[in-house]
């Protein structure tokens, strides 16, 4: 051995690496919410505005955030823009066609609860929830990229905290508040 | 080059009475027909070898609640391509008989603007293949465009300026 390696300094890659201890759950979660795949559509102007978070200015990517062209191969849904009633059906339809587990996050005022439309609007759904169960609302008219950005580190909040593997007798007793 | 004025003389040779309140606003063409005229009117239009008006850009309607015998007014925005010269025409048609003949055998495009005129509208285009709502749901049972519905109060003090800090 003619001289020490130092690894912390060099940060030679020798495969001689550490352990890391960890549970399964936290190991799928973890994964769970590092990639988390939107289904790319929008309906209206907050549309504009997720298209911006994708590109490279704000770069959703480098969460492992990046758009999916079919429903059966997303984890979540970005409902970005006003719903219409005709609209209502499709987006319903579009969410069951979705492999669980399956996430929404309502993005922007009509999608929240109607938006402008809320007192005269005879076309428009009066908050998306009517409709499909919502995890995350991200406010704003539109959003800007950044409230975007951080209704995704909401959600994977709430994904860091689910317990994918666990039992369902634990699942009811936990929302029952007998154990956290 | 074509001119309003001599297009204007041009229809009127054609179709006499039948055509009047020429007008030309910003410059555009416009003039009222009837509702037995309108068809043979684009088609003669769309034929004519130096008008040649062979694009349908829009086919709309306007609610004139107060006008009686006239509430609704159908309008026919076309353009010619070769020429780029567009023309207006409108048909009045009274509330009690919104029935006007499609113009889809002319222009494969009236196919959905003339149903989302009956979608807000309510205006009946006799002959259409597939009239029935393009945008609105089909459980709608009423004509949202038409001028029924009370406006937005507008004493409201919810949405002042000051209120948001203009």
């Amino acid at each position: 051995m003619s001289q020490a390696i130092d690894f912390q300094e060099n940060r030679v890659k020798t495969g001689e690496g550490g352990i890391i201890l960890t549970s399964v759950e936290d190991l799928l979660n973890w994964s769970r919410l590092s990639s988390l795949w939107p289904m790319g559509f929008g309906l209206a102007c907050c549309a504009i505005e997720m298209m911006a978070s994708y590109a490279s200015n704000y770069d959703l990517e480098r969460f492992g955030i990046f758009p999916r062209p079919s429903p059966r191969q997303s984890d979540v849904m970005i409902v970005a823009g006003t719903v219409t009633f005709k609209m209502a059906d499709r987006i319903r339809r579009l969410y069951e066609q979705m492999p669980e587990p399956r996430y929404v996050i309502s993005m922007g005022s009509c999608s929240n609860c109607g938006g402008p439309y809320w007192e005269h609007g005879y076309h428009v759904v009066k908050g998306i929830d009517r409709i499909i169960p919502v995890d995350v609302y991200v406010p704003g008219c539109p959003p800007r990229p950044e409230a975007l950005i951080g209704g995704f580190l909401k959600l994977q909040e709430k994904i860091r905290l689910e317990h994918p593997i666990a039992p369902t007798l634990l699942l009811e007793l936990e929302a029952e508040n007998h154990i956290t | 080059m074509l001119t309003n004025q001599s297009v204007a003389e041009e229809i009127i040779r054609k179709f006499g009475d039948d055509v009047f309140d020429f007008e030309e606003p910003f410059g555009m063409l416009t003039f009222s027909t009837t509702r037995e005229q309108i068809i043979p009117m684009l088609e003669y239009l769309k034929a004519h070898p130096q008008f040649q008006v062979n694009f349908l850009t829009d086919i709309m309607a306007i609610h004139y609640p107060d006008k009686v015998g006239q509430e609704f007014c159908i309008v026919y925005h076309t353009h010619s391509f070769i020429h780029n010269f567009r023309i207006r025409i409108k048909v009045f048609l009274a509330e009690a008989d919104v029935h006007i003949p499609t113009a889809t055998g002319l222009f494969a495009s009236a196919n959905w603007m003339e149903r989302e005129t009956y979608d807000f509208f309510g205006i009946l285009f006799d002959g259409h293949p597939n009239l029935k709502r393009i945008l609105n749901m089909d459980e709608m049972d009423y004509f949202p465009m038409r001028k029924e519905y009370p406006l937005e109060d507008p004493t409201r003090e919810d949405k002042i300026d000051a209120l948001f800090g203009r």
